[in-house]
């Protein structure tokens, strides 16, 4: 939490205030929890009602062009549509600036240039709906709107339109180029176009020409509607960056709740274990080996092991390869093992293994501990089979 | 008079999950656990009591519906009816299609904020409030679980948590406000 890992008490006090004296108690993340999944589930029908009502505010007017019965599951459709491709512009940029690339994945732009092409496809499907539907109510005034708008003075506002909202997402049919950062981009922005172009021609298609010919005009925006337009853009991009900037873009306490699950090493237990796997090291100590000095002798290794509990482990290692005794026993080369060198030799040394005899027992989960606490070459031992080596050059 | 409270400091979910189990056989209290993250299951080992918030954001959710009707009986019916699009105001059930969005929205209004704000209240979370976590490390990795110690021996608790994989025991002596 930020707050916690502030540095300077001008930003400790600032996170401290807005974080609410959150303490993560058990209690506090459940109700966090639900008051979370209650807040999804209200949001997701205040979606649909937001914009079905929009489009009944046209669809209730008498203007040919807006008083069409499919605008609801169209305005739906139209918002699921630009808010992916909008949020697709700016995730590929975060994702880049703030080096997310390992938690915003391919996979996750892929499937929202899938929900790009199906809901597009869901809009074409609209604007054609609107066409046939214009021609066959047999309203003159209909059929001319919607001429009017494919073939008027703003025909170039449709076809951008119908190019960029219907034709262009169409290409993330192929996996190549729904996969591609790059073109993925390039289709959040060439949407985005289309989608302002869609308002556009709802808007000022639909009344530049009304039932009246002599008021017909054209739009000419003023300096208010274009102050408007780049004040809302202006106005957004303070917010998100200020956001960006203050605030991690990718809510902590939810990736560190999947973190584990998903981690590389996780998917190796599970893979190894199956799903039952045990995600941490069993702990069986008996209190006695709390003191320090109960140790192997012969471990000199206090620069390796960090934790008391990784001493034990390598105590009871040793109980089972057998201890070594300097005065009766003569060290090995272990040098001649292949995949050793003077440096592993050392680190072996210095947890107590000397002799061929002591290598040669050792199993799987013995090179596990080697690799855990040596950590140079994880699976070196394995793949180079020790034991087995140990034990020619034993009997030789 | 002060009682004592151990902290146990654990730095893996499950261990914490497999530690309150053991604690709990053991019969000491806990106090409370204090998380990074929520972990799932954690309140079911530690015998919390399901939460009732989404009780009362429904029972909001019926406050506000309630207010939306009253208000629009009010407004539309019997403080000032009107006659729009030749649709004259009839009675409340006749007119009611047109009241349908501002009683979905009043309901989801009153639901969500109401909810949250009851969420705030019941945690005492608002701004300037003092954050309680004892270590700062619980808002980071690690996970830390509060006993009382009451009348048992502290020597025999500190053992007892160290073998359950804490990585760093404290005994503290507690605040009296509880």
């Amino acid at each position: 939490m930020i707050r916690d890992r502030a540095v300077t008490p001008f930003t400790k006090k600032i996170y401290g205030i807005l974080s609410f004296g959150w303490s993560g108690r058990a209690k506090d993340w459940q109700r966090f929890e639900e008051v979370s999944l209650v807040l999804a589930g209200l949001a997701t029908p205040l979606v649909l009602s937001v914009h079905t009502i929009v489009s009944f505010d046209f669809a209730t007017s008498v203007i040919p062009g807006w008083h069409t019965t499919i605008f609801p599951p169209y305005f739906v459709a139209g918002a699921v549509f630009s808010g992916f491709a909008m949020v697709n512009t700016l995730l590929i940029v975060m994702r880049k600036v703030s080096n997310l690339e390992n938690y915003i994945t391919i996979q996750h732009i892929e499937l929202m240039n899938i929900v790009i092409m199906v809901t597009g496809s869901i809009v074409g499907v609209a604007y054609i709906t609107e066409l046939f539907i214009a021609w066959y109510s047999g309203v003159e005034y209909e059929q001319y709107a919607f001429l009017n708008r494919a073939t008027g003075p703003y025909w170039w506002a449709y076809w951008a339109m119908m190019s960029c909202n219907v034709f262009s997402p169409q290409f993330m049919w192929f996996k190549k180029l729904r996969t591609s950062i790059m073109f993925s981009f390039f289709i959040s922005i060439v949407v985005n176009i289309g989608m302002w172009f869609e308002r556009f021609v709802i808007i000022v298609t639909s009344l530049h020409r009304d039932y009246l010919p002599s008021s017909w005009t054209m739009f000419s925006p003023t300096f208010v509607d274009i102050g408007i337009f780049i004040g809302t853009i202006g106005f957004f991009f303070v917010l998100f960056l200020l956001y960006a900037r203050t605030f991690p873009v990718i809510a902590q306490a939810e990736v560190k709740s999947i973190l584990k699950g998903s981690g590389a090493k996780y998917k190796k237990l599970r893979a190894e274990h199956g799903d039952g796997a045990k995600h941490y090291d069993a702990v069986v100590r008996s209190p006695r080996s709390n003191t320090n000095d109960d140790h192997n002798p012969m471990v000199n290794a206090d620069a390796m092991l960090d934790t008391e509990l990784q001493k034990d482990k390598v105590d009871s290692l040793l109980r089972k390869l057998g201890s070594f005794d300097p005065a009766t026993q003569t060290a090995d080369d272990l040098k001649k093992i292949s995949g050793v060198g003077p440096v592993m030799e050392q680190k072996l040394h210095q947890l107590g293994i000397y002799t061929y005899d002591q290598v040669s027992k050792m199993d799987d989960a013995d090179y596990d501990l080697l690799d855990d606490i040596i950590g140079e070459f994880p699976g070196r031992a394995k793949r180079d089979d020790w034991a087995g080596q140990a034990s020619n050059l034993k009997n030789n | 008079m002060a009682s004592k409270v151990i902290h146990a400091l654990y730095n893996d979910d499950d261990l914490l999950m497999q530690a309150v189990k053991q604690t709990r056989e053991k019969k000491y209290h806990i106090e409370e656990v204090y998380t990074p993250f929520p972990v799932h299951g954690l309140d079911k080992v530690m015998g919390l009591e399901p939460t009732r918030i989404a009780i009362t954001s429904f029972m909001y959710g019926l406050v506000g519906l309630a207010v939306a009707i009253t208000m629009m009986n009010f407004i539309m019916i019997e403080d000032w009816p009107q006659d729009i699009g030749g649709k004259p105001s009839f009675s409340y059930i006749e007119n009611m299609p047109a009241f349908v969005p501002i009683m979905f929205e009043l309901t989801v209004f009153f639901a969500a904020h109401l909810m949250v704000i009851t969420f705030y209240m019941r945690s005492k979370l608002w701004p300037f409030k003092k954050a309680e976590n004892p270590d700062v490390r619980t808002t980071d990795d690690h996970f830390l679980m509060a006993v009382d110690a009451g009348a048992n021996n502290l020597e025999e608790m500190s053992k007892f948590f160290y073998d359950t994989g804490a990585v760093e025991i404290s005994i503290v002596e507690s605040e009296d406000d509880h």
